[in-house]
């Protein structure tokens, strides 16, 4: 709790502002969450919210892959790929994140779970292979 | 002026029309009338003769696959349904004291509410045009309430507006309202309008907005009754010496209304899914999907995870594991009726085309987060004269909503705590069940600071993302997705039709699982008629 509590103080200042999107029952309003800008941060405020604190992923009916430990993750143009463009059920991050907070968060996770693929992946990487965002719709 | 024949009434002239051409002709005739444009439901299928012997496997028993089933099975099909559940429903749930919930990644809640009490994680309101739905509910004897959906006294709280204070909704709407009116009075007054209102016109534009926006004779928006009226008063009427209302002061200025949180929230109602008037079953919404269930008992094979759908000319096969033992299964079928949804669908070894393949991959789904807290009385009623509704705030959890039944009652009360979306729900949903709740009585005692720690009993949390049997909420088509891959879609690929909310244009909702249920199954029907 008191690391979550330190987390969110270190957040910075300017909170992303999120409409209602159109269709689906939504909570309406708008909402402004605080912005995650380093690797760890974007993860603990986004990834994590399907492939677990461990990223280690998990199975059900369908299965959330494993991030940890992933030789997908060897070369950076897969996961810029499927975190810009999304993959299945996982939307893609356009528009939603910065191309530097994908950039932090794709660097941290190849650096990170039994990860060992040092060299950073940059803003510039991120926006070479980054379609632009999808329209809305319903 | 008695001429000794009556034209018929609208109803009459429906009704024969409904007579001679059928529910589809009395719904054109309904349209051109100016009635019923709210609605692609023209009553149910009513399939007929089905070849003897011909069986359809239908994949999940949420209310798309139940409500095939049961009409299917009434056209002569035999029907058996395949659910990795042990529950029918789907996302139509409730959690209750006494359940158990694990969440993907492993985290089990065990659900302490009072009797009586419950979160629906899912589905929670039901609009008055969702015909489909409210036919069935109708059909299979699912009692239906009120949903408060529109509270002119909820909350509207934003962190950079009214000083970071919540303020009652009538009062941001009317103060909005207000200084709009006054604006545009301002602006017609000073004939900088004059280009696109003629004179008649501009008199009549001026008192609209003196009588909507509650201006004085000046075309000011300042304290008043009238403004009291519409916003709350300092101190309302009353009876005898006191009696007087006095009007409230410090109206808001243009600044502070115009946070995108006040018109955001008043637009909100605007739309036509979230127009009055709303239901909800009585007891908690799962009583639809157990009413359902009820009218395809025996049909249902529990914990079953589904590994394969092959289909050639001559039927399906669709492979699946019992989840508690593990043995793996091959049912066949002459057909499929398949409503898994898409995370998990475009993760099976399936045998349809490349282009189906590839829209069952185009779809991602959204996860919100929902969270129930139960407190030990209703503050809300007692101390702040809420029943019902909702109260909007730009904190991560986005509303608190308040229950809708047993008002006035002494004991403890499950409110909705967070319905948050996107990145909100990315944050609660990555944190464990004990942080969610932590997060919750933190952001909703922003709007009830004296109470909402000191009553609060027990939470629950549903994070969609971590939803073991769908991986999601619901799907999120986008604008190009839909033209590329939609038609793909809900096509039918030889023996094998997909329905579900994810095939429809009325996606997120019960009533697009269900219309897309029926015309799936007509178009199978016909298939089937013509093989």
């Amino acid at each position: 709790m008191k690391a979550m509590i330190v987390l969110t103080a270190a957040l910075l200042a300017f909170p992303a502002m999120a409409q209602s999107p159109a269709g689906g029952d939504t909570g309406g309003g708008i909402t402004r969450v605080p912005k995650p800008v380093t690797g760890e941060q974007v993860y603990g405020a986004v990834c994590q919210a399907c492939h677990m604190a461990d990223a280690k992923g998990a199975t059900g009916a369908g299965t959330i892959p494993a991030l940890a430990s992933n030789p997908k993750l060897a070369g950076a143009a897969y996961p810029i790929m499927v975190v810009t463009g999304g993959k299945g059920a996982m939307p893609g991050f356009v528009g939603t994140l910065s191309n530097a907070q994908m950039a932090e968060a794709i660097t941290y996770v190849r650096t990170h779970f039994g990860n060992n693929y040092a060299k950073p992946v940059t803003e510039a990487d991120v926006a070479k292979l980054a379609k632009p965002p999808a329209a809305g719709g319903h | 002026m008695d001429s000794g024949v009556r034209a018929p009434t609208r109803r009459q002239l429906l009704s024969a029309i409904a007579k001679v051409g059928g529910t589809a002709a009395l719904y054109q005739a309904m349209t051109t009338l100016g009635h019923a444009a709210e609605t692609q439901f023209h009553g149910p299928p009513n399939l007929q003769g089905a070849r003897p012997g011909s069986t359809v496997i239908v994949l999940g028993a949420g209310l798309a696959g139940m409500l095939a089933a049961f009409e299917l099975t009434k056209a002569g099909y035999k029907v058996k349904i395949l659910e990795f559940q042990n529950r029918a429903g789907g996302r139509n749930w409730s959690l209750r004291g006494g359940d158990t919930y694990t969440e993907l990644g492993g985290a089990t809640q065990k659900v302490a509410f009072s009797p009586g009490n419950y979160l629906n994680p899912g589905p929670w309101r039901i609009p008055h045009h969702h015909r489909t739905l409210l036919h069935y509910c109708k059909q299979f004897g699912v009692a239906l309430e009120p949903f408060i959906q529109f509270n002119h006294s909820g909350w509207v709280h934003s962190s950079q507006a009214f000083g970071g204070k919540p303020v009652r909704f009538n009062t941001a709407a009317a103060d909005f309202e207000g200084n709009i009116a006054e604006l545009l009075a301002k602006s017609v007054n000073a004939k900088a309008l004059d280009d696109a209102v003629t004179p008649e016109d501009r008199d009549k534009l001026l008192e609209a907005l003196k009588g909507w926006g509650m201006l004085d004779n000046d075309y000011k928006y300042s304290a008043s009754l009238r403004a009291s009226s519409h916003r709350g008063f300092e101190r309302p009427g009353g009876g005898g010496v006191n009696g007087a209302p006095i009007p409230s002061k410090d109206l808001y200025g243009l600044h502070d209304v115009l946070d995108p949180q006040v018109w955001t929230s008043m637009g909100f109602f605007m739309n036509h899914e979230m127009q009055t008037t709303m239901f909800q079953p009585v007891g908690g919404m799962d009583m639809i999907g157990k009413a359902f269930a009820k009218q395809v008992e025996g049909l249902v094979t529990y914990g079953a995870k589904v590994s394969k759908i092959a289909q050639d000319d001559k039927g399906v096969t669709v492979t699946y594991a019992d989840v508690a033992t593990g043995k793996v299964t091959d049912l066949k079928g002459d057909w499929c009726v398949c409503t898994i949804p898409l995370g998990i669908l475009g993760q099976l070894d399936l045998q349809v085309t490349d282009e189906m393949m590839a829209a069952i991959k185009a779809v991602p789904y959204s996860g919100q987060v929902k969270i129930g807290l139960e407190m030990k009385r209703r503050f809300w009623e007692e101390d702040d004269f809420i029943y019902g509704g909702h109260s909007f705030t730009d904190q991560e959890i986005a509303l608190i909503s308040y229950p809708n039944n047993n008002m006035f009652k002494d004991g403890p009360a499950v409110l909705l705590g967070a319905f948050a979306r996107d990145m909100g729900a990315y944050r609660l949903a990555g944190m464990t069940p004990d942080q969610r709740i932590e997060a919750a009585l933190a952001q909703g005692s922003v709007l009830h600071p004296a109470s909402y720690r000191k009553e609060f009993a027990s939470g629950a949390s549903v994070a969609w993302s971590r939803v073991p049997w769908t991986l999601g909420c619901c799907a999120r088509w986008s604008d190009d997705a839909r033209k590329e891959h939609y038609q793909t879609l809900v096509g039918m690929d030889r023996r094998i039709v997909l329905a579900g909310e994810h095939a429809s244009y009325i996606g997120c909702w019960m009533e697009g699982a269900l219309l897309s249920s029926i015309d799936a199954i007509t178009r199978l029907h016909k298939r089937a008629l013509e093989a």
